[in-house]
């Protein structure tokens, strides 16, 4: 299974759209495409929505990817996370380091709701 | 360009030497032992004294065949070492294990077979069990697999918790049985995952560290047995029987299926530690799933079978551990693997303690007599890595030897002290003449840990092996039959009392009165010095229908029914009451054995022992009444504790106080609830302060302070 990666840039920052499996085969690709998006230093999203498996190696590279945006100060959001690859991350400790789509949507959600 | 910490610095031995069938190699490193990812490649590293040759046996993940057989060049042998680095390999996607050759010849204790691929005893992973109780397909040659991975789990700002022993409220349970009812209502019932969205019902208990049943991977499939009621296959449940030490079991974890154990148990370990929950792991080292010469060549056997294992003149297995085989413990080499063992679960999984299961064999010599200053046991001790973790020792053996008491602790090593369980199960039914050494058991046996100190005593009343509470005060006799072993297991001294029907009744009164006496056992627990241990459920009746030794059963059996929670809400409501009060009154947990010395502030001694009259207990073969009175020496509190273990009520003249102080009533188990026990700090002024009837079978604890509570009724 491969994986194809595409970036999407807009205003508010990079949008990288990964396709297929994140494994110990693709994470290498992912890595190459991901790190010189993180050193431009625009808020980056990374859209999982059609990916339908994250083994241990691409979680890994993930968070690798986390902490290279941690140093450089940059914000890394994950979209589309699908149910079974959300509980393999939270299962596995991973999610907790993460900011998801889901979760910023809730939070702005509640902001509104909190200032009306 | 910037340079990322992500890429990887030049080494000059990230480069291969060497090519051996079609793979690039160089020599390894001879440790750490293991498979260990290294620039480029995996390093592999396996120590056999007696091989002739080794070889590196790759397969890719599940299949059935090997992708590759490397022989190890006679170069990269240092010692009886085998090392070699791997280039190229997807380290996710193989698994490997070895081909030992060598003699066999099974009187001088070598039983080589070159045909046989062996698992490496320091595999961090195993495949081929990766989901609980799937049947294995036992035509593959290879069944427990080794496989890579990385210790590179983030483990945040997370630090062992380093609890004082003597603080410690121990919870026994089986990380599968927690969870696997379907009423546990978790996402992944059964699992390491589950078990952490447990981590709340944990904290509100009030416990502050969990013990857990093996978790290193063992084969659950491996029992012979079916139900002779029902005809359904029967497990290795508790998981005594260890396959690979290194390892946490995949059957045990959600994300097993996909390799994943070692994060899902870290996640969990992590949230228990934030919670403020220590973990304790029960470990398995007298013994290992090979059996004796009947059973099974996994590892240890095929590698070196006369380093490993105690074997008798003529090459047989010595048995002290009663399940075929004795592990070598006080090997050098055996001693460093263990060694290794547990600093790997310190350093790579952040783990509190360890509970050693028959760890009297850890003190026995290469041929089995116990040694009076084992080497292991000293080694354990003194470990750098493992300075501060907490050691408790089951103190016996299978093979006669008895150390509670006794056994080598070089002041770190507490026991499970089982005196102390025999102790108060007899004085609970009601035995005549236990008075005096239940005295001695509550007041932390110093006579077993005179020069110890009360935390060397780890006090319970059931563990996993026996009877739950609730069975305890449910059968007189085991009810064993749905083991498959015409109920000849399990242990016969169970000092039990069904108190007047066996099993389960509609008897009002046997009910009232078997839910007093577990309110009892809890009473005394909780209020003796020592390190008290609470097994799973046993704060909800957990019962296994009179079953005391359910090693085999994964079912209702063994499983915490959740909706006992609701259903026993008493009963939990008043372990969680006791553990609190344990909390708050540090002479129930001081370390010092108590001498009877006067408390200045007080002018009461820091224990005294009383009867129906104060000041004099009965200490005659026909008495079944004891109170306890405790002063600390930080506060003013008094802590008083009556137990009456007879059919009968007794007027209790207490003990009076210094000026200002009077006794409140904490606890009365004869009492019906909510009046049988209140929030500590808001217990209830008596109003005849000098006396307090106690019920038949009844625990009284009432506190001595100077507040008096607003509210006198209010439980």
């Amino acid at each position: 299974m491969t994986l194809n990666v595409k970036e999407r840039r807009n205003k508010t920052g990079t949008v990288l759209v990964a396709t297929g499996e994140i494994n110990s085969e693709t994470s290498g690709s992912l890595l190459q495409a991901l790190l010189p998006l993180v050193r431009e230093g625009k808020p980056l999203k990374i859209d999982l929505t059609a990916v339908t498996y994250v083994s241990s190696a691409g979680l890994r590279t993930l968070l690798v990817v986390y902490r290279e945006a941690q140093h450089a100060g940059v914000a890394v959001t994950l979209y589309g996370v699908s149910e079974e690859v959300r509980f393999v991350m939270s299962a596995t400790g991973f999610l907790d380091f993460f900011e998801t789509g889901e979760a910023v949507a809730a939070a702005a959600k509640a902001k509104a709701k909190a200032a009306r | 360009m910037t340079e990322t910490r992500s890429e990887q610095v030049l080494r000059v031995d990230a480069y291969p030497t060497h090519e051996v069938g079609g793979y690039r190699v160089r020599a390894g490193k001879p440790f750490p032992f293991g498979a260990n990812v290294v620039p480029g490649g995996v390093s592999f590293s396996v120590f056999s004294d007696q091989a002739t040759s080794m070889t590196l046996v790759i397969f890719k993940r599940g299949e059935p065949e090997p992708m590759a057989e490397l022989e190890f060049p006679e170069e990269f042998r240092t010692g009886s070492v085998f090392a070699m680095t791997v280039f190229g390999l997807d380290h996710e996607n193989i698994e490997y294990g070895y081909r030992a050759d060598g003699p066999y010849d099974p009187v001088t204790g070598h039983r080589f077979d070159a045909r046989q691929v062996l698992s490496d005893p320091y595999a961090r992973l195993i495949a081929g069990r990766d989901v609980w109780g799937v049947e294995p397909d036992r035509s593959r040659g290879y069944q427990y697999r080794s496989r890579v991975c990385l210790q590179d789990f983030d483990w945040g700002d997370d630090t062992p918790l380093g609890i004082p022993a003597e603080d410690l409220v121990v919870y026994e349970t089986h990380v599968r049985g927690f969870t696997r009812h379907p009423s546990s209502q978790v996402t992944a019932p059964g699992t390491f995952a589950g078990l952490r969205e447990k981590i709340p019902y944990l904290k509100e208990l009030g416990i502050n560290c969990i013990e857990l049943l093996p978790v290193f991977e063992f084969d659950e499939s491996d029992n012979p047995r079916t139900n002779p009621e029902t005809g359904e296959q029967l497990f290795d449940y508790w998981g005594y029987n260890t396959v690979s030490f290194f390892a946490p079991k995949a059957g045990y974890a959600a994300t097993g299926r996909y390799g994943m154990q070692g994060d899902e148990f870290r996640t969990l370990i992590k949230d228990l530690h934030a919670a403020g929950i220590e973990v304790i792991l029960d470990v398995v080292f007298n013994h290992t799933a090979e059996g004796n010469e009947q059973g099974p060549t996994i590892s240890f056997k095929g590698l070196d079978n006369a380093t490993y294992y105690m074997l008798t003149p003529e090459g047989y297995y010595f048995n002290f551990s009663g399940t075929g085989n004795t592990v070598n413990c006080n090997h050098p080499v055996v001693r460093n693997y263990v060694l290794d063992c547990l600093r790997h679960w310190v350093a790579d999984y952040h783990i509190d303690g360890f509970r050693f299961d028959l760890a009297a064999i850890l003190g026995r010599a290469l041929d089995g007599t116990p040694l009076p200053n084992p080497p292991l046991l000293e080694l354990l001790a003194y470990d750098p890595v493992l300075r501060h973790t907490k050691l408790i020792a089951e103190a016996w053996d299978a093979g006669g030897l008895y150390e509670v008491g006794n056994f080598p602790a070089y002041g770190r090593w507490a026991e499970w002290n089982g005196k102390y369980r025999d102790t108060v199960r007899s004085f609970l039914k009601g035995d005549p003449g236990v008075t005096g050494e239940l005295a001695t058991r509550i007041a932390g046996s110093p006579d077993l840990y005179a020069t110890r100190g009360t935390a060397a005593s780890v006090n319970f009343l059931t563990a996993h092996d026996g009877f739950t509470l609730a069975d305890l005060v449910s059968y007189n006799d085991k009810h064993n039959e749905a083991n498959g072993e015409n109920n000849g297991d399990g242990a016969n001294d169970n000092n039990s009392w069904n108190c007047g029907a066996e099993g389960p009744t509609d008897d009002p009164e046997i009910n009232a009165l078997r839910t007093r006496q577990m309110k009892n056992a809890l009473a005394i627990l909780f209020t003796s010095q020592g390190i008290p241990m609470l097994l799973a459920g046993d704060e909800v009746a957990r019962t296994q229908q009179g079953n005391n030794n359910t090693y085999c059963q994964d079912n209702e059996l063994s499983w915490f029914d959740w909706d006992q929670v609701d259903d026993n809400a008493e009963l939990l409501r008043f372990t969680r009451e006791m553990i609190e009060f344990r909390k708050h009154h540090r002479e129930l947990r001081s370390t010092a054995h108590p001498t009877g010395q006067v408390r200045e502030h007080l002018g009461l001694p820091d224990i005294s022992w009383h009867g129906e009259r104060a000041w004099q207990p009965d200490w005659s073969a026909e008495s079944r009444l004891l109170a306890v009175a405790r002063c600390g020496t930080g506060d003013d509190d008094v802590v008083y504790v009556a137990m009456n273990a007879h059919w009968e009520s007794h007027d209790l003249e207490l003990p009076a106080l210094p000026g200002g102080r009077s006794w409140h009533l904490f606890a009365d188990t004869g009492a019906e609830a909510p009046y049988d026990i209140r929030t500590p700090g808001a217990e209830q002024e008596l109003d005849n302060a000098g006396k307090y009837l106690i019920g038949p079978r009844s625990v009284v604890i009432l506190v001595g302070r100077t507040h008096v509570s607003d509210d006198l009724d209010t439980p």
